[in-house]
């Protein structure tokens, strides 16, 4: 029972984690339909802007305070993934509008690729860490229960912990100010919502805003836990079976479709895997998705799909 | 005033459908074979032809199959590295495993067993449309991927985990030289063209595009969806495993998964958006921009730097590259979103009634 559950702990910490970047996939989705591959990218670039401001700041203001140099660090790299935001909105994706979404998905995979080289042009390519005090030893709980407890990492426990805050302040941002109502009427019709003088760039560029704000809290975490290297950007590929078990259009469904995957994959890598030669953790989740949307096409919390001729 | 069908007439059914119904595109397509096939030998080097026109004509081929499915059946996919790999590695083991096998038998037989994976990742297709089918086309990717890396069997235990392959025989024939093996990819890339080409007009192919127009529409007036959308995952993933075990065979020599990556997939989809979703043409104009781009700013470029004063380091090259590429990909879509195709179709209309404007 004791590594059983131990596993499960890690499969739900990770699937937490994937969880955020599946959030800034939703959010782009819900609201402007476009299905950002360049979520990873932006992660890599908000993480590696992170982690280079908190370096230069003390060193070019000449104070010692990590908290400061961290916050500093935090708000100038919001400020870069803003602008990253409103350039996308104004270079790219409001020249496409009406295009297809296969034309959108593709346009998103070459942002992807400027933001890899941009990132790694300004900021440098080696690895960087981002130390926001994070405790980093383990813990055990229920030592009375099991022989020698269940050990968890307390590090994955505060970036759970920040995962769901961030989760609950989007979800109030979403429906209790005016400008999450915004947001949320241009998700549902795009013509109707500017016929009522909701300006739809704008909109847009909030959107990105807050999937670049997401990106930057996952890519802080991440980068604390596994150094900011090159393979961030990779993260995509592990959140997007997370958004497409969850429904693309919920937000709920991206926390609990990563809490899903996340376990899955940790639990069938310790009790199936090593009947089938080890490393399933790879295709575990995306082999999950394909039987659920056999199922259910929409995904668990998705909008159901209807056809009309 | 030359490109113009004036008295050109059609006495009979015949004539009246033949695939390129103006004389002079006939005369410019047999030119251009009669210069790929003759010209290109006499005049290329070893150099481009390893490092463009070998590799050039395999991705065309590969494009191809991948535009059938994407482009004529609107089924999106993102899995056609993996049926690359499936057609490598299952001509591969028929390569080994069968004294005597020929390289045709062998890669046409590596196509085939593409064809069976491929038409079983498409089942779910007819259920999930759209995005979710993309990603549900990843599972093929991530699997297949991790299937040739963990499963020993298929590298016929080789304990590197790279397969490899020699003497290439075609029907007695060595295939030695890089200008052998340009026929070769070329004689595939000409066959499989002319029958996507007639595949397309043919009553599948207007299946296939009534299904990505509209399928419920489709399925209304009697077109069966089920057989139209297999029937497109089972044609593209022969055309798409052919490829592979070309690219195996005839570009690398020895290969590991890794050749068959993600990115493998990515590339062969910007190709068709970039060449023009819908049209053989696009295909093989995609996969000649997109193997060239690199090469062509690779060299460019460190060039551009000595002339202004510059030297730019191999990673700094590496990083611009991806940041022209990228940029060059979503100027692309802006400018012109039907594909290269479109400027092509655009540029023959023109010429057409050229020299007047309208």
């Amino acid at each position: 029972m004791g590594p059983f559950l131990e596993t499960l702990f890690g499969g739900l910490m990770s699937g937490m984690l994937y969880s955020l970047v599946a959030l800034g996939f939703v959010l782009i989705f819900k609201a402007s339909g476009v299905f950002n591959f360049a979520q990873g990218a932006m992660v890599l670039f908000a993480a590696l802007a992170m982690a280079r401001f908190s370096e230069w700041f003390p060193k070019l203001l000449g104070f010692d305070s990590k908290l400061l140099a961290n916050l500093l660090a935090f708000g100038a790299a919001l400020m870069v993934m803003i602008g990253v935001a409103w350039l996308i909105e104004r270079l790219v994706l409001g020249k496409l509008v009406n295009q297809e979404g296969i034309t959108l998905l593709m346009a998103t995979l070459g942002v992807t690729y400027f933001l890899d080289g941009l990132g790694q042009t300004l900021f440098g390519s080696a690895i960087y860490k981002i130390d926001i005090g994070l405790p980093k030893d383990p813990m055990f709980l229920l030592e009375s229960t099991f022989p020698g407890g269940i050990l968890v990492n307390k590090e994955d426990l505060y970036a759970a912990v920040i995962a769901a805050a961030l989760v609950v302040g989007l979800s109030l941002f979403f429906q209790k100010t005016s400008t999450g109502r915004a947001l949320r009427a241009v998700a549902d019709d795009h013509q109707a919502a500017q016929s009522i003088g909701i300006p739809l760039s704008r909109v847009w560029v909030i959107v990105w805003s807050v999937a670049g704000f997401v990106a930057l809290v996952a890519g802080m975490i991440w980068g604390s836990k596994l150094g900011v290297q090159f393979s961030l950007s990779v993260l995509a590929l592990k959140a997007l079976p997370v958004v497409i078990l969850g429904g693309l259009t919920s937000v709920p469904g991206a926390i609990i479709g990563g809490l899903i995957i996340g376990v899955g994959e940790k639990l069938s890598e310790v009790y199936i895997g090593p009947s089938l030669g080890g490393g399933i953790e790879i295709w575990f989740g995306y082999v999950l998705v394909l039987l659920v949307l056999l199922v259910r096409p929409q995904g668990l919390f998705g909008e159901k799909i209807i056809d009309r001729v | 005033m030359l490109y113009r069908e004036n008295g050109q007439f059609k006495t009979s059914y015949r004539s009246d459908s033949q695939v390129f119904p103006i004389a002079q595109d006939r005369i410019g397509i047999w030119l251009l074979l009669a210069f790929a096939v003759i010209g290109v030998p006499l005049l290329a080097d070893e150099y481009l032809f390893r490092a463009v026109l070998i590799p050039f004509l395999i991705l065309s081929l590969a494009a191809l199959g991948l535009n059938i499915l994407v482009g004529y059946c609107g089924q999106i996919s993102l899995g056609t590295g993996a049926f690359m790999a499936v057609g490598a590695y299952a001509a591969y083991n028929f390569m080994v495993r069968i004294e005597g096998m020929p390289l045709l038998g062998a890669v046409l037989l590596g196509g085939a067993c593409a064809t069976v994976v491929g038409v079983l990742f498409g089942i779910p297709s007819l259920r999930i449309k759209g995005l979710y089918l993309a990603v549900a086309t990843l599972a093929a990717q991530f699997f297949v991927d991790w299937a040739f890396l963990r499963i020993s069997w298929f590298t016929n235990n080789s304990s590197s985990g790279s397969v490899s392959v020699s003497n290439l025989n075609f029907f007695g024939i060595a295939i030695n030289t890089p200008t052998e093996k340009y026929l070769l990819c070329l004689g595939f890339l000409i066959v499989f063209a002319m029958a996507a080409k007639n595949l397309v007009r043919s009553h599948v192919g207007r299946e296939w595009m009534a299904i990505r127009d509209m399928d419920v529409a489709a399925a209304v007036i009697g077109i069966r969806p089920v057989y139209a959308k297999l029937t497109a995952f089972a044609v593209s993933s022969f055309i798409v495993g052919v490829a592979g075990a070309l690219w195996g065979f005839v570009h690398l020599g020895s290969w590991e998964p890794a050749a068959f990556s993600i990115d493998r997939s990515f590339q062969l989809l910007f190709m068709i958006i970039i060449g023009g979703l819908g049209s053989i043409m696009g295909s093989i104009f995609g996969a000649a921009f997109i193997v060239i781009l690199p090469i062509f700013l690779n060299q460019a470029l460190p060039a551009l730097g000595a002339l202004v004063g510059v030297t730019i380091s191999t990673a700094a090259v590496a990083h611009t590259e991806l940041m022209i590429f990228g940029a060059l990909i979503v100027f692309f879509l802006i400018v012109e979103p039907h594909g290269l195709a479109r400027l092509w179709s655009i540029g023959k209309e023109k010429m057409r009634l050229w020299p007047f404007p309208h």
